[in-house]
């Protein structure tokens, strides 16, 4: 029985997967301790429990627990990691490069860096969604200090090329920060294989609880520190203050162990289901792949459908499938995703674009119900476009002056 | 964000989509937006020269939801009315009717435009002047 609304949005948020709340119930109720509390039983069981949690996650990303710096989530990770590398790097430079793609949390955090006198270099992208290898390294100067590029892009999918951007860092002597939250726990990400220093990623996109993340920060070749960014009691090498979120904690940790040893097959399983949308919905006319399709997270498409507005597309099954859409009316801002602005998109086709997430819990009968959903109000809605109808008159809509407003 | 029902109706069951011939005198069409913009209106009406009555009004809309419930309300106003009393129809009684929110105001703005702009195309084609009207102030 197919069973409605149907989720989509998996790159805002997964659902928690129920074996992962299994593990934290008791963290909430016997185990309530402070993992801080050195002199009692129910502090020790908390410690355990974190350290335990700790050793998952690492695992996971192919770190030291010691190289695990619990958060609030990855808005935190991202700006403990520029702003503490920027403070505490001080000595060395100001100079940040990133890219215009970035998760604002990224892109915000540099805008503030540069109001407090540091430089920062937007890299553009190509077409495809990924950075351009020359114009990254021709943008390192002496007084570069961190180059921050994220590993998998939360709109359009597309994976950079991580290996790439770290062996040009460390040939000039540069940190490396990639905000890797769409990444780890769907595809294999390695800090040791990769090259990455630091590297922020968060439970909740990966089945976990929400409100709990993890700053990865490498301890040897090289030792990298932060400035901590909260003053307190020291906890987490004293780069991150705070009691320490133990059910949060331990459901992260069982959140990466499931990933761990399910990635592979769910990434089979969940691959096929995408290829199958994809294909299905590019059968329709004007229907546009945005960013790549060879680099990209198996689980993520975005399409765009020409002449067609996002919101008013995704009214027209939004009560039963949960998606979302580049187009401006989503946002409060009303301007069109800059992520697909950046690929160099028309203003028409970010309007017209659609999101897809899957999951660990999209199933066949789901994809199948999407599609018949998205094609019929894809081709109702044109009926009712008068620019479809221009289209197929073979008028150049370039040509009409536009009364924009 | 929620819509209102008057908005899901008019979208699940948009009132006279189509097209009526532009080039016949007795038609004015107003093509308001810009697709850069995310929503571009088209609104025809067809007049019946000896009463200056509006017969007949038909949409075509490219826009989310409020957009296309804008113009599809607009269509049924229009039809039965005279050009005086199309041309007292504002942007607010959009808003009433739908229950736009703040963030949807612009689509009722585009929706008087594009009223507008078709009794002026018909005038013009008539051989009457187009009115000049003042810029609508929330855009």
């Amino acid at each position: 029985m197919l069973k409605l609304p149907i989720y989509l949005d998996n790159n805002a948020t997964t659902p928690m997967d129920p074996r992962v709340l299994e593990a934290m119930t008791p963290y909430f109720l016997e185990h309530f301790g402070n993992a801080a509390s050195r002199n009692h039983p129910f502090g020790w069981e908390a410690e355990e429990a974190v350290d335990y949690a700790r050793e998952q996650v690492a695992k996971l990303v192919g770190a030291d627990p010691k190289e695990i710096i619990f958060t609030s989530g990855a808005t935190e990770g991202d700006n403990l990691a520029i702003k503490g590398v920027y403070e505490m790097y001080a000595s060395k430079g100001n100079h940040i490069i990133t890219a215009t793609t970035e998760h604002k949390a990224v892109l915000d955090t540099c805008k503030h860096i540069e109001k407090t006198g540091g430089e920062v270099t937007y890299l553009q992208v190509k077409r495809d969604g990924l950075i351009d290898l020359k114009e990254l390294e021709a943008a390192i100067k002496p007084t570069t200090i961190l180059i921050a590029i994220m590993y998998a892009n939360n709109e359009i999918g597309t994976v950079q090329p991580i290996r790439q951007i770290t062996a040009i860092a460390k040939k000039h002597g540069v940190l490396f920060f990639t905000d890797a939250v769409q990444a780890v726990g769907k595809i294999p990400v390695d800090v040791i294989k990769d090259g990455i220093d630091l590297m922020a990623f968060t439970a909740h996109k990966m089945y976990g609880p929400k409100g709990i993340g993890a700053l990865y920060v490498r301890r040897k070749n090289p030792r990298v520190k932060v400035t901590a960014q909260m003053d307190g009691g020291g906890h987490e090498r004293g780069m991150r203050s705070g009691t320490l979120n133990v059910p949060g904690i331990v459901g992260f940790g069982k959140a990466c162990e499931l990933c761990r040893l399910e990635m592979e097959a769910d990434t089979k399983r969940v691959s096929i289901l995408r290829d199958k949308l994809e294909t299905e919905l590019m059968k329709l006319e004007e229907a546009y792949i945005n960013g790549s399709t060879e680099h990209r997270l198996p689980h993520v498409t975005n399409i765009s459908f020409k002449h067609v507005e996002g919101e008013g597309l995704l009214m027209g099954f939004n009560k039963n499938i949960a998606l979302s859409s580049g187009s401006a009316c989503t946002s409060a801002s009303l301007e069109p995703s800059y992520v697909l602005k950046a690929l160099g998109l028309g203003d028409d086709l970010a309007h017209s674009s659609l999101r897809f997430g899957l999951g660990r819990f999209t199933n066949e009968e789901q994809i199948d119900y999407t599609v018949k959903a998205i094609s019929e109000t894809v081709l109702k809605l044109r009926d009712m476009s008068p620019l479809w109808e221009m289209y197929k008159e073979g008028i150049d809509l370039d040509s009409i002056e536009w009364a924009a407003h | 964000m929620a819509y209102s029902e008057k908005v899901i109706d008019h979208y699940t069951n948009p009132k006279n989509v189509g097209t009526l011939d532009k080039s016949s005198k007795s038609v004015g069409t107003g093509l308001v937006g810009a697709p850069e913009c995310g929503d571009v209106m088209r609104l025809q009406i067809e007049v019946d020269e000896a009463t200056g009555m509006i017969m007949d009004a038909k949409f075509k809309t490219f826009g989310c939801g409020s957009a296309i419930a804008s113009s599809s309300l607009a269509t049924e106003w229009l039809k039965g009315k005279s050009i005086d009393e199309a041309l007292t129809v504002d942007n607010m009684d959009f808003v009433e009717e739908l229950n736009l929110p703040p963030v949807k105001i612009h689509c009722s703005v585009l929706a008087e435009d594009a009223i507008k702009a078709a009794i002026n195309d018909y005038r013009v084609k008539n051989g009457k002047e187009a009115i000049k009207f003042e810029e609508s102030v929330v855009h």
